[in-house]
């Protein structure tokens, strides 16, 4: 399906996340599911929580004990393939890569998709960063339903 | 068509330069070259192939195919997708293999 | 006639690498570039660069350009730059014939690195050469170098690394991307950028490729249709999409037409992107002195080609009796960057091609 579609299967999203309990702090979600010469995300986290290895082609693993969910590897990753991921009560906070104009603004509300592109909920931003250190790559703080916590990747139009 | 806000690169205002295309006024800005300045004017067809007269726009953009031949300052096949417009440059599509002019 | 050390041709990654390990070697080199400005097509990469640290991973093709091209300004005195210069011939005995505005000269060189890279290739379709119908690269220089946009509704044919990185391009500039086309059954590039598209909204339509441009001057729509395993079209399967402009990414060719004034020995590799050129594991052409890096002997990511550059310069500099003071240990590392870059299933056509090529 990934190799078709670019859509993974909601059995390879998962196994990127770690169980439910540990989210009630941030944690990296790295969509990075096949062998790519790349390691920006492990060399680029201050806490040592993502590794790869020697052998750069290796998928990343990430010490969910270690990650705190700063987002530094979110704004690194040159696949955009990482996300935070934390439970607040009923709602589900992203921190997400961005890198489109114009830039929401906070307490904006936007259209939320899922990874095949459809809209499923509605988000608000709660948070808009860039940093020199980013590099161009924004990093919005969202809140979604919680209902959508393994479908939810980014968002689409205001509304 | 030109790009006015864009998330990675900026694109400041630059010096407006004068040129003229098959007879009539045409306008782009400093550091584009021939072929970007047509583009984004509108205008797509560049050249014709020799024997059919078939139309041509630009295909590479670096210099590698002929597909944006033009005559050029009454110079022929010139590749204008790697030449910098300048102020008051006369640019003319090109029907034939080009002839040169003493 | 004007006598050099080290000519390059070529002013890209993969040139300008291998003058920065050439000077730090204490040889002095000629970079001879075809285009007014250094950088290759580095300079309309806006994305972030995927491998490791040391080839600049993470950091975006734009900014790379900037740190290739000011290392090799910071060596005035050992490394000569001239732009706005295309090679027109080259000889047995390693002269180099130049044509700067206008003007031919003759250059004489101990030794020459072949950086001309690649260019786009093109596919058979009717009406292929209708105004419209761009090599996406083509739309990445006018897009992200001039700032002009290509059109206001395209079309992607192919989704390796480049018509998948493009699209998302397309999409930063404001332009509706209505699809990217596949021939082949599964999408060609890293999945990641595939993703990327796909949830913003853009499919990949695999297996599907186009059969016809239709417009008058310019283009105006294209059919598609299916295709089958054994790469047929399905008749009952056509599709009209409305567009303004067609990207087609369907890889590059090394552009070795140099190599073949002087008779270098070549090969077709369709792994490595067409005709190469034999090279020993020094990346020696079978004339001697003639040396080449980066895609002109097999079409890669640009990592590799910088990586390439920087091996090749130190490993030329050493043949003509400047050996940098750290060579043993600069070369193991470089050639384990390349094995690493290459390891990956992604690495895996150009591991075996190069073995087609090792002379």
């Amino acid at each position: 399906m990934l190799n078709k579609t670019g859509v993974p299967t909601i059995d390879l999203i998962k196994s990127r996340f770690p169980k439910e309990e540990l989210l009630v702090k941030p944690k990296a979600i790295t969509e990075c599911y096949e062998e790519i010469p790349c390691n920006p995300c492990s060399t680029s986290c201050p806490f040592d929580a993502i590794s790869i290895g020697e052998d750069i082609n290796k998928p990343p693993q990430v010490d969910f004990e270690k990650c705190t969910g700063c987002g530094i590897c979110v704004y690194s990753c040159p696949g955009l393939a990482i996300m935070t991921v934390q439970i607040v009560h009923d709602k589900a906070r992203f921190k997400i890569p961005y890198e489109f104009r114009p830039l929401p603004k906070v307490n904006d509300v936007y259209e939320g998709v899922n990874r095949n592109g459809d809209v499923i909920t509605t988000v608000v931003i709660e948070k808009v960063t860039l940093t020199e250190k980013q590099d161009r790559t924004v990093l919005l703080q969202v809140l979604v339903p919680i209902e959508f916590l393994y479908e939810f990747v980014t968002i689409r139009r205001p509304i | 068509m030109r790009i006015t806000e864009h998330p990675i690169l900026s694109f400041p205002e630059k010096k407006q330069i004068a040129f003229v295309i098959d007879g009539k006024e045409g306008y782009g800005y400093e550091g584009d070259t021939i072929a970007a300045a047509l583009h984004a004017m509108g205008i797509r067809k560049l050249s014709h192939s020799i024997h059919l007269k078939r139309p041509r726009g630009f295909y590479c953009a670096i210099g590698n195919c002929a597909s944006c031949n033009m005559i050029v300052d009454g110079v022929p096949n010139v590749r204008t997708c790697v030449t910098l417009l300048r102020e008051g440059m006369v640019v003319k599509t090109q029907e034939n293999k080009g002839e040169i002019h003493d | 006639m004007i006598e050099k050390d080290l000519v390059i041709i070529g002013g890209g990654p993969s040139g300008l690498s291998a003058a920065k390990t050439a000077a730090e070697s204490g040889l002095s080199s000629l970079i001879i570039e075809r285009d007014y400005k250094l950088g290759g097509q580095l300079v309309k990469q806006t994305h972030m660069f995927f491998g490791s640290e040391k080839q600049y991973a993470k950091t975006r093709g734009i900014d790379i350009a900037k740190i290739l091209i000011d290392d090799v300004l910071s060596y005035p005195n050992l490394i000569e730059i001239m732009t706005n210069t295309a090679v027109v011939g080259l000889y047995n005995d390693k002269v180099i014939t130049i044509l700067h505005e206008e003007k031919y000269s003759k250059i004489k060189a101990r030794a020459i690195i072949i950086a001309t890279g690649a260019s786009e290739k093109v596919l058979a379709f009717e009406n292929n050469d209708m105004p419209g119908i761009y090599g996406a690269g083509a739309v990445q220089t006018l897009m992200n170098v001039y700032g002009v946009l290509p059109g206001q509704d395209v079309v992607m044919v192919g989704s390796g690394n480049i018509g998948l990185i493009v699209s998302y391009q397309l999409l930063q500039a404001g332009v509706n991307v209505k699809c990217v086309l596949e021939a082949a059954g599964t999408i060609g590039g890293y999945k990641v950028h595939a993703s990327k598209l796909k949830r913003l909204g853009v499919d990949i339509k695999t297996s599907t490729s186009v059969i016809k441009a239709v417009g008058g001057e310019c283009l105006q729509k294209i059919i598609t249709s299916k295709l089958d395993e054994k790469w047929n079209f399905i008749p009952g399967t056509e599709e009209t999409i409305e567009l303004d402009a067609l990207c087609v990414s369907v890889g590059l060719s090394p552009l070795g037409n140099l190599l073949s004034m002087i008779g270098v020995e070549m090969k077709y590799v369709s792994s490595l992107g067409g005709l190469v050129p034999m090279i020993s594991h020094s990346h020696e052409t079978s004339v001697e002195n003639v040396f080449v890096a980066g895609d002109v002997s097999g079409v890669e990511e640009a990592s590799s080609a910088i990586v390439e550059g920087y091996l090749t310069g130190l490993i030329v500099a050493q043949k003509l009796g400047f050996e940098h003071p750290n060579y043993e240990v600069l070369i193991q590392d470089l050639r384990s960057q390349l094995d690493n870059l290459r390891s990956g299933p992604f690495g895996e056509k150009t591991r075996n091609g190069l073995l087609e090529i090792m002379r």
